[in-house]
């Protein structure tokens, strides 16, 4: 009977972009009501999958896939996402589409907007059509109210926090009557930890109603707390396709990474009780949505000094502004010298280096070669990679030093490339990690500032970022802080951790606390 | 907080920079105003006049603004469509009000065809939309001599000689709109204390304001602040945007044909090539004067906006008459502040940008000093 047919069934989805298969059958299938779990390490082909289900156009430009998708029992072939959306799948992607001077309603029900007719419309057709504001209000509540959770459908989007933005673009998708599978593609990344476990309370909400959902996120105890199964992904292979009540988190990362990854390093690091190298004093900084009050910190010289605390409370503002990247305030000293403040080049001749959470943005040059994002910091800081001809008077750059310092640290760092010519943005998100820090420490500084390196990068690529930066403080005595959102990570590889509450350093502790106690620092003023 | 006094300073402050234009025209106006000794009912009766003259004009201007697609030279090709249409109405000797409802009529097919094309070719110069359509003015301009200075009376016909050079072939320097002169001004007009209302201008300026109003809560007008905020997600949610960019400068070039129409049944007499090449960069100057940018205009910034820019021109050159001497000098400045006004405005709206960014350090830096001085 085909109302006993599942909601939704793949199979035997293959797919290769030119020749280079990222999927091979896959095969899945989702009840209505159900929530799955996908995980797998960057590159494991999640994404691939889910455009193919949400037609993007991508996906047939470049050859089309193999395998049927089933809705319902019947084979669907998208063309284009509003196909997808026909059908009654939603998708709320990681970087938002949202207009931002309008409101949470005016977004939910953008291009959907409920209509009045007039005189004039039947002249000049339907865009004529009057906007019916009343009943626009009554659905986004609506959807909103099925979401649960609570956002102002008045407020305008350029006003909200950035947790409010994800759960509009949710409340969006629920607001369409034939929504029958939502994707969320990393939702709870920009979340704090209360907004995280308020979208898990909605996603079992939509699951009672019998929307079925997929849910792809790094963090596998939301998959644990809130999914009926689990299915894991690794090198285009479903690996593991098991009811999430019957596994638990190091079980999943070993199918995740394919290798046992317990077992890190737990030694204790002998307290590094040296000479203060940097001192911060009386900082501000004002980076939108990390805004950072009256900072005093000192950082010892050799130590990892780790920087957490939930997002939105300036632990980001703190390299930021003292990189010079946001305007900021105070007084920074290091090695004894004034660091002026929003002047970039001048903590960068003091032999500073800062790899920016903002891989895309800030970190990596995308359309150019893998050498010219290692080597041209150092060349355009330090001078190094040029020789001199003509007595200095014209600088040529030197190739063979570049290719050899690049070839050097794709080895060390294990960056999966074609080529050291390979362009940045064609890697992906744990390779392009590797290259930003391969560039600040092809820099060589005293003092590196890294800024959540491990976000949104699979947990084999984590292990070796932070082994990295492990060998680089201790093989060359290089003064590190480490700003992440993981206390997990920090008190695996920092002496001591600093955690920031609403703004200011609420307080400073040895790594080897409890994690009771951070986590009462990190509540303690939050704003 | 016990810093009442604080934000309010700054609130003024915030205040006077979001509206350094106007304030600077009122200071000016304020200035010329006793030097120039003109009466009140004089200046009264000018303001009256050129506020009915130029504000459908400028009401063409706010639409491409919402759709995002800045200040938009390309009125000029509406204008340049008025003018045509009105050479056609004056050689056919249709005078009045009929004269001016037909010129409008038959301004509107070619304005929408002159639209259409600029903004085709604006979508393929997206985010430079006010330099490309200035540039478009220019070229259309050239399109404009070629039909009315080669082909009217060669291929197009023109009977009267009084409109056509005496060569035989081309349009006169100037036409003469005598016969349709205030013809539509007239309309009911009334006489307060010696000011003349023009009653049926205003009564159509003020329908066009409502229309405008309705149009911006129709689904087009929702569409359009869509785009014009964010291309990308508008195109995602399955707005056509290119198809609604163009419909927005259509809009904006058949109003500005409209517009025209009006403004030049008023001045009643019409510089062929001239007329429509000044319009843009006085209009869109009194736009700016009004206290608009290039991404937000309203109806209130239009009407300030001609009421500032257009005392300013009563004004300058009886100032610069009674300063130096010289009405030539009055002149000069007035045209070199219009120029000056799109210069400050287009350099403020990047400032601005810049300084809402700076002004949060500014206040946590105040903040944490107080904390201290706790």
């Amino acid at each position: 009977m085909s109302n006993q047919a599942p909601l939704l069934e793949l199979k035997n989805i293959k797919k290769d972009f030119f020749g280079n298969q990222v999927l091979e059958d896959i095969n899945l299938t989702l009840k209505a009501g159900e929530v799955l779990g996908l995980v797998g390490e960057n590159g494991a082909g999640k994404s691939t999958l889910m455009k193919i289900l949400f037609g993007m156009t991508e996906i047939r430009d470049t050859g089309g896939y193999g395998g049927d998708v089933l809705l319902n029992g019947q084979k669907v072939s998208f063309n284009s996402p509003f196909d997808a959306l026909e059908a009654g799948i939603g998708m709320v992607h990681q970087e938002f589409s949202l207009i931002p001077g309008f409101t949470a309603t005016d977004n939910i029900l953008l291009n959907r907007e409920p209509q009045k007719k007039s005189a004039v419309s039947e002249v000049f057709g339907d865009r004529l059509n009057t906007l019916d504001r009343r009943e626009m209000k009554r659905l986004s509540e609506e959807a909103i109210e099925k979401m649960g959770v609570r956002i102002e459908g008045s407020m305008q989007i350029s006003d909200m926090p950035v947790g409010h933005k994800q759960f509009t673009e949710i409340a969006r998708e629920l607001s369409k009557e034939q929504l029958r599978l939502l994707i969320l593609d990393e939702p709870t990344a920009v979340l704090t930890e209360q907004e995280a476990e308020a979208l898990l309370d909605s996603i079992r909400g939509m699951s009672k109603r019998g929307i079925a959902v997929i849910f792809i996120t790094h963090r596998l105890q939301e998959i644990l707390n809130v999914c009926d199964k689990v299915a894991v992904m690794r090198d285009g292979v479903l690996v593991k396709d098991v009811p999430a009540a019957e596994t638990n988190v190091t079980e999943i990362t070993r199918w995740m990474v394919g290798r046992n990854v317990e077992g890190m390093a737990e030694d204790q690091r002998q307290a590094v009780g040296g000479e203060v190298v940097m001192s911060i004093r009386k900082l501000w900084v004002d980076m939108p949505g990390e805004i950072v009050r009256n900072v005093n910190l000192d950082v010892r010289r050799g130590e990892i000094l780790g920087i957490g605390g939930l997002a939105g409370q300036g632990k980001l503002g703190i390299p930021n502004g003292v990189m010079g990247l946001y305007p900021a305030g105070g007084s920074v000293t290091f090695d004894g010298a004034q660091i002026p403040l929003n002047q970039p080049r001048k903590c960068l001749d003091s032999q500073l280096a800062f790899v920016s959470e903002d891989r895309r943005g800030v970190g990596l040059l995308l359309d150019e070669s893998l050498e010219w994002n290692i080597a041209f910091p150092a060349m355009q800081i330090h001078g190094r990679f040029l020789k001199s001809k003509l007595g200095g008077a014209v600088k040529w750059r030197d190739d063979r030093a570049i290719r050899e310092v690049t070839a050097k640290y794709i080895d060390e760092l294990q960056i999966k490339c074609t080529s050291s010519k390979q362009k940045a943005k064609e890697l992906s998100g744990g390779n392009q990690q590797k290259v930003c820090l391969a560039k600040a420490f092809a820099l060589e500084p005293k003092f590196l500032f890294v800024s959540e390196p491990t976000r949104g990068i699979d947990v084999g690529a984590k292990a070796l970022v932070l082994e990295a930066l492990e060998k680089f403080n201790r093989e060359k005595g290089i003064t590190i802080v480490m700003i992440s959102s993981e206390l997990e990570e920090l008190r695996q590889i920092c002496d001591r951790i600093a955690i920031v509450s609403g703004g200011r350093i609420a307080g400073i502790l040895p790594a080897s606390c409890s994690s009771e106690e951070f986590g009462a620092l990190m509540v303690s003023s939050v704003v | 907080m016990n810093t009442n006094n604080k934000p309010a300073s700054r609130k003024l402050l915030g205040f006077l920079g979001n509206n350094a234009v106007p304030i600077m025209f009122i200071l000016i106006i304020v200035i010329c105003l006793p030097m120039s000794g003109f009466s009140t009912t004089f200046l009264l009766n000018e303001i009256v006049t050129r506020l009915s003259r130029n504000a459908f004009l400028i009401l063409s201007l706010l639409i491409p603004i919402m759709a995002g697609m800045g200040l938009n030279f390309g009125m000029t090709l509406g204008a340049m469509a008025a003018e045509i249409a009105l050479i056609f109405t004056s050689d056919w000797q249709i005078w009045g009000i009929p004269g001016i409802v037909l010129a409008m009529i038959m301004s509107i097919p070619i304005s929408a065809v002159l639209g259409l094309v600029c903004g085709k070719l604006l979508n393929a110069a997206k985010g430079r939309e006010m330099i490309t359509s200035y540039i478009i003015s220019f070229f259309m301009n050239g399109v404009y001599q070629l039909v009315v200075l080669y082909m009217m009376g060669s291929i197009i016909p023109i009977i009267h000689n009084n409109i056509k050079l005496p060569r035989g072939y081309g349009v006169r320097a100037s036409v003469d709109l005598t016969r349709i002169r205030k013809s539509l001004d007239n309309v009911l007009a009334v006489n307060i204390a010696g000011v003349k209302i023009p009653v049926m201008t205003l009564l159509i300026i003020a329908a066009m304001c409502l229309i405008i109003v309705w149009f911006r809560r129709t689904k087009l007008g929702q569409d359009m602040r869509a785009v014009g905020q964010d291309m990308e997600v508008a195109r995602a949610s399955g707005i056509d945007v290119e198809r609604t960019r163009i419909i927005s400068i259509v809009i904006s070039t058949v109003l500005a044909g409209l517009g025209m129409v009006i403004y030049l049944q008023n001045m009643g007499d019409m510089a062929t090539y001239s007329s429509h090449s000044q319009i843009g960069m006085f209009c869109i100057a009194a736009l700016l004067v009004g206290g608009a940018s290039v991404d937000r205009a309203s109806i209130g910034n239009v009407f300030l906006g001609v009421i500032l820019f257009h005392t300013m021109f009563i004004l300058a050159p009886r100032a610069g008459a009674v300063i130096t001497g010289n009405e030539v000098i009055g002149e000069y400045f007035r045209v070199f502040v219009s120029y000056g006004v799109i210069t400050v405005a287009l350099v403020m709206y990047e400032t601005k940008k810049r300084r809402a960014k700076a002004g949060m350090g500014a206040q946590l830096e105040a903040a944490q000093r107080e904390e201290e001085g706790r």
